[in-house]
């Protein structure tokens, strides 16, 4: 009981005092040179009321205003979000760009976009793999069309990579585990094509999938890729558009989508449904999960004497909150 | 003077001895000269006066051997034997220097030499093949990348992105004829000419209008009834609304439609609440019979 009244008491001389204070003080006084902790608290809270009552009052005059002047009245303020904000990257690609438009007429992967190959995948782990991974894999091979699993058992990844040329596969993807759960992905575009180190993150099989649907049939899915606006997004996004067939069967209504948001790839498979030309329903099937980029390397899988065309490097890429790389 | 027994009464029974590891079934020796390892009388370097071990350095192996006549010069106690790296000349080596010598210290040294060769050779191998780099993680910098990728998947609005860029994609016609819109398809019309598309619409709305004088009171009540016109209606509206030859379709696909209708209340989609599909299912087996005859009513609301 004592220290309640004294409390009570106390924030009513605070108030008298403060009141005296407020004439008193000299304009460079801050909350935190108080020492007492119950008084500085007390002087803070008052402050964020003050505070408050301020906005409050900016907010109804700018809104009595709005009304005042109806259809005249200045368009409403866009809130700022990081994607509004993000550091021009000098390096976003133009629709239009010649220069950039005739890379892509001749890299690696014009021979897919020209039609000439088909993709075939070939998906292995590394070495022993967990049944999280096992079943992560034979889920990606049910996604991708014309995607095999084999089993890793212990061998080089350069004493793979020629034996997958010469059986014509374009692409070798490996999913690297530990403590019994992918989190890492190399996907390498094979006959001489970049390599590309993925840290792999929330992954979720589909027996985990809330309201999902039926297991995904054998059509091509259609492929969607949102976002990839830098350079080395569009050489990501080409990588990722090559791992499927060029024609996808409208049928099957299935759609494989790698969407870039903050330089996190986010992959979900889902089957559409238009239910009139203004809605359609999307119904997830199929595993998902993120992406983050963290190293492209030009040829195929050198670890020790490639040539890197894009390192993640962590102190100089991450330090600027609104600057991304894809 | 040198007593093997008395030296062992103290360091092996009796008191301490700081080589020595005791765990609940056996003792270790841990003394680097020890042949066997373990804590015994006849294994223990400091209680036998004469003694051999071998041991290996950088790939080395060699033979110390200890014996009583230098116990008083500690410095040159252990004479060092290089070995042969031939595995059968070694151990002749072996033979030959511990000629006469206990049978006990004999085979053991041998042992030795031969499991510290043998897993010489699994290095040898270990070193070729492929090696596991760890790389260690920063808990601060996961947890950030943790948070950070929630922030950007809600950021990302998912679902809403592919919906929109399946529409586009429906809108710019790369799905073909497969889907048959016909109002779609009369925007389209309307984009391209428009004298022609306007001139059809009015006729069509003239037809309607004439068609559902006497029943746009039915159609009315269940308007007010129900709070959203649901798509499932929409869906059989438009198609039905098509073409008379394409009517045969329009009635195969309303029955799919009712189908997956059906199957998509039964597990509700992401997209619709349970209550909702529910609802439309409901609904649906009530208003299959009225649907055909309001459909053009509610078809020239739409237009």
């Amino acid at each position: 009981a004592k220290p309640d009244r004294d409390g009570c008491s106390a924030v009513e001389e605070k108030k008298m005092v403060k009141s005296e204070l407020a004439v008193a003080f000299p304009p460079t006084f801050s909350v935190s040179e108080i020492k007492n902790k119950q008084r500085r608290h007390f002087m803070f809270m008052k402050l964020k009321q003050e505070k408050r009552k301020q906005k409050m009052q900016l907010r109804k005059k700018r809104r009595k205003e709005r009304e005042a002047l109806g259809d005249k009245a200045p368009p409403k303020e866009v809130p700022k979000t990081i994607e509004n904000q993000r550091v021009y990257d000098e390096t976003t690609v133009d629709p239009e760009d010649e220069e950039i438009a005739f890379d892509e007429g001749t890299d690696e992967f014009s021979a897919y976009f020209n039609g000439l190959t088909n993709p075939k995948v070939l998906i292995t782990t590394s070495d022993r793999p967990r049944g999280r991974t096992v079943r992560f894999c034979e889920q990606l091979a049910t996604v991708i069309p014309n995607a095999h699993v084999y089993y890793r058992r212990g061998l080089a990844l350069k004493r793979i990579i020629p034996q997958c040329v010469a059986r014509n596969f374009t692409y070798l993807m490996v999913i690297n585990e530990d403590r019994q759960v992918p989190n890492g992905m190399v996907l390498c575009h094979l006959p001489n094509g970049p390599t590309a180190h993925f840290k792999v993150s929330s992954v979720r099989l589909r027996k985990e999938m809330k309201r999902r649907g039926k297991n995904p049939t054998e059509h091509y899915p259609e492929v969607i890729l949102n976002n990839f606006t830098t350079r080395l997004g569009h050489t990501i996004g080409r990588l990722f558009a090559a791992l499927f067939p060029q024609e996808p069967h409208f049928v099957g209504r299935q759609v494989a989508t790698f969407h870039n948001q903050r330089d996190f790839i986010f992959f979900r498979f889902h089957r559409y449904i238009f239910k009139n030309e203004k809605k359609v329903g999307i119904q997830e099937l199929g595993p998902r999960f993120t992406l983050k980029l963290r190293s492209l390397q030009k040829g195929t899988f050198d670890s020790k004497y490639g040539e890197y065309e894009w390192v993640m490097k962590r102190h100089e890429m991450e330090a600027c909150r609104r600057k991304f790389q894809l | 003077m040198q007593h093997d027994d008395v030296i062992w009464d103290i360091i092996g029974n009796t008191q301490f001895c700081s080589f020595k590891v005791k765990t609940k079934s056996q003792n270790f020796c841990r003394n680097e000269y020890n042949i066997t390892g373990l804590c015994n009388r006849s294994s223990c370097p400091l209680a036998n006066s004469q003694y051999a071990t071998i041991r290996e350095e950088k790939g080395q192996c060699f033979l110390y051997m200890k014996v009583i006549e230098r116990a008083a010069f500690p410095a040159r106690m252990w004479e060092k034997v290089k070995l042969s790296k031939n595995y059968e000349k070694a151990l002749e080596q072996i033979d030959e220097n511990l000629i006469y010598w206990p049978r006990f210290i004999r085979h053991k040294c041998k042992q030795r030499f031969t499991k510290i060769t043998q897993y010489l050779i699994r290095m040898r191998k270990l070193v070729l093949k492929r090696q596991r780099k760890l790389v260690p993680l920063s808990r601060k910098v996961e947890t950030r990348e943790r948070r950070k990728e929630e922030k950007a998947l809600i950021a990302a609005q998912l679902d809403n992105a592919i919906e929109k860029e399946l529409l586009e994609r429906l809108k710019q016609g790369t799905y073909g004829d497969i889907y048959n819109f016909p109002v779609h398809a009369f925007d389209r019309a309307l984009e391209q000419q428009d004298q022609e598309s306007e001139s059809e619409e009015e006729e069509e709305e003239e037809e309607d209008d004439e068609k559902d004088v006497g029943q746009r009171e039915f159609v009315a009540e269940e308007e007010v009834e129900e709070s959203d016109l649901s798509d499932f209606e929409d869906m059989n509206k438009l198609r039905t609304s098509s073409d008379e030859e394409e009517q045969d379709e329009s009635s195969e696909e309303e029955d799919e439609e009712e189908m997956e209708v059906q199957t998509k209340a039964s597990r509700s989609k992401g997209k619709s609440p349970a209550n909702g599909s529910a609802a439309r299912k409901k609904r649906a087996y009530v208003e299959i019979e009225y649907e055909q005859e309001t459909e053009p009513a509610s078809k020239s609301r739409a237009t």
